[in-house]
């Protein structure tokens, strides 16, 4: 019966011409309109992840049981001598040291406060350009990140003055020459910060084997530092804040996809109460005809629900080559995008997962269904007497 | 045997605080093959009686047996397993699903019988055949004339031949010829195929074809006789 309810269904809606067009062009609409968001926002969380994976949490840190990144004035005063098991890693290039400092840059007589940040040039734990450290220079060599450079205006083989405070409370000042500026999307390691490299900034502290937090290479377990001073961070944790903003990037992008899913359901909805109101005679013809009132429901919500699969049908034929091509080439962000809040590419590549096509799948269907049904009810309550005369409540 | 039996029927409908009555003891039994009509003036109860008979309406009192079930007592499904299987229905505006083709309309009861699609186009061709329609099985009943129109109703009617047809006011919106050549392709396929005609009207053309004649009267039977159907022929028409 089901077969044959839903050729009826088919045949209906077909024949119903423009009016199921245009429901089913409202819902392609919202259909892909859906899948583009939760696809742009799910390859915005996998770019910032990813990014910050690989340019700053790696595999997880170890921090030193002082160092508060919310608190800029304990920096100075967080950081301490490596673990023995620490040092064997970091030799074995399976950790990196990262010591920070605060201090000032002078650039055209104007003066910044900074962190100077210490890493080993040699490392491959992180993507961080840090080999441009070991360039041959009269000063201290330094890379900054695009965003720190516009803002002190330097351009690389600029030089700069640097001034600090070594480990007994001493001003000192240095020159830095900017050997290299990254483009990087994480402003964690750009923004009001230099990088020089770690044996620099310790003999400039006058500080021995220290570090303000170590970093372990992706995909490697961590390992079990007997020391109180370091704690160890999970990439868990430290993208958890991320994670948060995500999902509330992800509930606000929501809004705009349940009004737009909203306007497709009032079409059905409007279609279908206009329907049984419209066709009660055909009705009353198809319960004549040996119809049951539950199979002319269940033919009046296939009706509807067949929307919805239009609609998705629709929505494929220029949604999948759309996506696919988005996906590819990715959307070009615009510069403004850096006060987005996240760390984010010049290009962002939309994630169209599997997961996500089946869960709006499954949504369209299952409310457009429901939608559909709704109205269906009041088929139980007519009389096919009334209803063979076109009338009836 | 009489295939519908009904006795003591009456019908009331509540209008606003009071109940009208539609009709009142009807007693009545009809034969097998009988080509019958209920006739009467307007708001006289045919309707209501066809549509109890149809099992599309229950009686508020006494009883209706059709086909040797009780109406009264029919579940929704049962009811739409009676009409499906052994009745016909023929409305005075036709009542053809317009977005559906001529051999569509005519193949939906047998689709709701579950036949298979074979023997639903070989029905169908055949009680198109049998109306003289088979010209326009692709047409749809916006491209169709009045009379062509009921004529996809009679066949949709009779396609699965059913055991009682119910044509209520079958001629009501077809010119005179239109109307003449409808009621002899009803006695025809009643005398080839003994199916039973029970007609609702009150128009002359359709009481000249009867054989039987029930007149009803503010919701009573006045009268009830047998005569000689008068057919006029299409060359007469």
């Amino acid at each position: 019966m089901i077969m044959v309810t839903l050729k009826l269904a088919l045949k209906n809606i077909l024949g119903a011409g423009l009016r199921t067009w245009l429901n089913v062009i409202i819902l392609s609409i919202a259909f892909v309109a859906i899948i583009f968001t939760q696809g742009f926002i799910e390859g915005m969380g996998n770019a910032i992840v990813n990014d910050m994976q690989e340019m700053l949490y790696g595999g997880g840190q170890y921090w030193h049981e002082k160092y508060d990144p919310q608190n800029p004035l304990t920096i100075d005063g967080s950081h301490g001598e490596l673990a023995p098991k620490m040092k064997n890693m970091i030799n074995n290039d399976k950790m990196v040291p990262i010591l920070i400092r605060s201090g000032s840059i002078y650039v055209n007589g104007n003066s910044q406060v900074i962190q100077i940040k210490g890493i080993k040039p040699e490392q491959n734990v992180i993507e961080l350009p840090s080999e441009h450290l070991n360039t041959e220079s009269e000063y201290i060599p330094a890379i900054l990140g695009s965003r720190m450079a516009d803002k002190v205006n330097l351009k690389e083989n600029d030089q700069a003055t640097i001034r600090w405070r070594d480990k007994d409370g001493t001003f000192d000042a240095a020159d830095i020459e900017v050997v290299h500026i990254m483009h990087t999307s994480v402003q964690a390691i750009d923004n009001g910060q230099i990088w020089i490299s770690i044996s620099k900034l310790r003999s400039m502290m006058e500080l021995g084997d220290e570090a303000t937090l170590t970093i372990l290479p992706q995909g490697i377990e961590a390992p079990n530092i007997v020391a109180s001073q370091w704690l160890y961070k999970s990439p868990d944790v430290l993208l958890q804040d991320i994670q948060n903003m995500l999902k509330t990037k992800t509930a606000g992008s929501m809004f705009m996809y349940i009004v737009l899913l909203a306007m497709g359901l009032l079409a059905i909805f409007d279609t279908q109460v206009l329907a049984i109101f419209r066709r009660k005679k055909e009705i009353g013809t198809l319960i004549a005809l040996g119809m049951t009132r539950r199979q002319t429901i269940l033919l009046f919500t296939i009706e509807g629900a067949l929307h919805g699969v239009l609609g998705l049908i629709v929505g494929a034929v220029y949604g999948i080559p759309a996506f696919a091509w988005i996906a590819n080439k990715g959307i070009k962000l615009p510069d403004m995008m850096d006060q987005f809040g996240f760390a984010l590419s010049a290009r962002l590549y939309p994630s169209f997962g599997l997961k996500l096509l089946l869960m709006t799948t499954l949504l369209v269907l299952g409310s457009v269904t429901i939608v559909s049904f709704l109205p269906t009810r009041r088929i139980a309550r007519l009389e096919p007497t009334e209803a063979l005369q076109g009338r009836g409540k | 045997m009489a295939i519908i039996e009904t006795v003591g029927i009456a019908k009331r409908y509540p209008m606003g605080k009071r109940k009208f009555t539609a009709l009142r003891d009807i007693d009545l039994k009809i034969e097998k093959g009988e080509f019958t009509g209920i006739v009467g003036p307007s708001g006289s109860g045919k309707t209501t009686l066809l549509n109890i008979i149809g099992a599309l309406d229950h009686p508020s009192e006494g009883s209706a047996t059709v086909l040797g079930k009780k109406v009264e007592s029919l579940s929704h499904k049962d009811a739409a397993r009676l009409r499906n299987q052994r009745l016909g229905f023929i409305f005075q505006t036709y009542n053809l699903l317009p977005v559906y083709t001529v051999y569509e309309n005519v193949e939906l009861p047998l689709l709701l019988l579950k036949m298979n699609k074979e023997k639903r186009r070989e029905l169908v061709e055949t009680a198109l055949k049998r109306v003289g329609i088979l010209d326009k099985i692709d047409s749809k009943p916006a491209q169709l004339s009045g009379g062509e129109r009921q004529r996809v109703s009679v066949a949709r009617a009779m396609v699965k031949e059913p055991d009682l047809v119910l044509a209520d006011e079958p001629t009501a919106n077809l010119d005179v010829a239109n109307s003449h050549n409808i009621l002899n392709m009803m006695l025809e396929l009643n005398r080839e195929l003994e199916t039973t005609f029970l007609f609702a009207t009150h128009d002359e053309k359709v009481m000249r074809y009867l054989r039987r004649q029930i007149t009803l009267t503010d919701g009573r039977i006045t009268e009830d006789i047998e005569k000689e159907p008068e057919p006029v022929s299409p060359e007469e028409v």
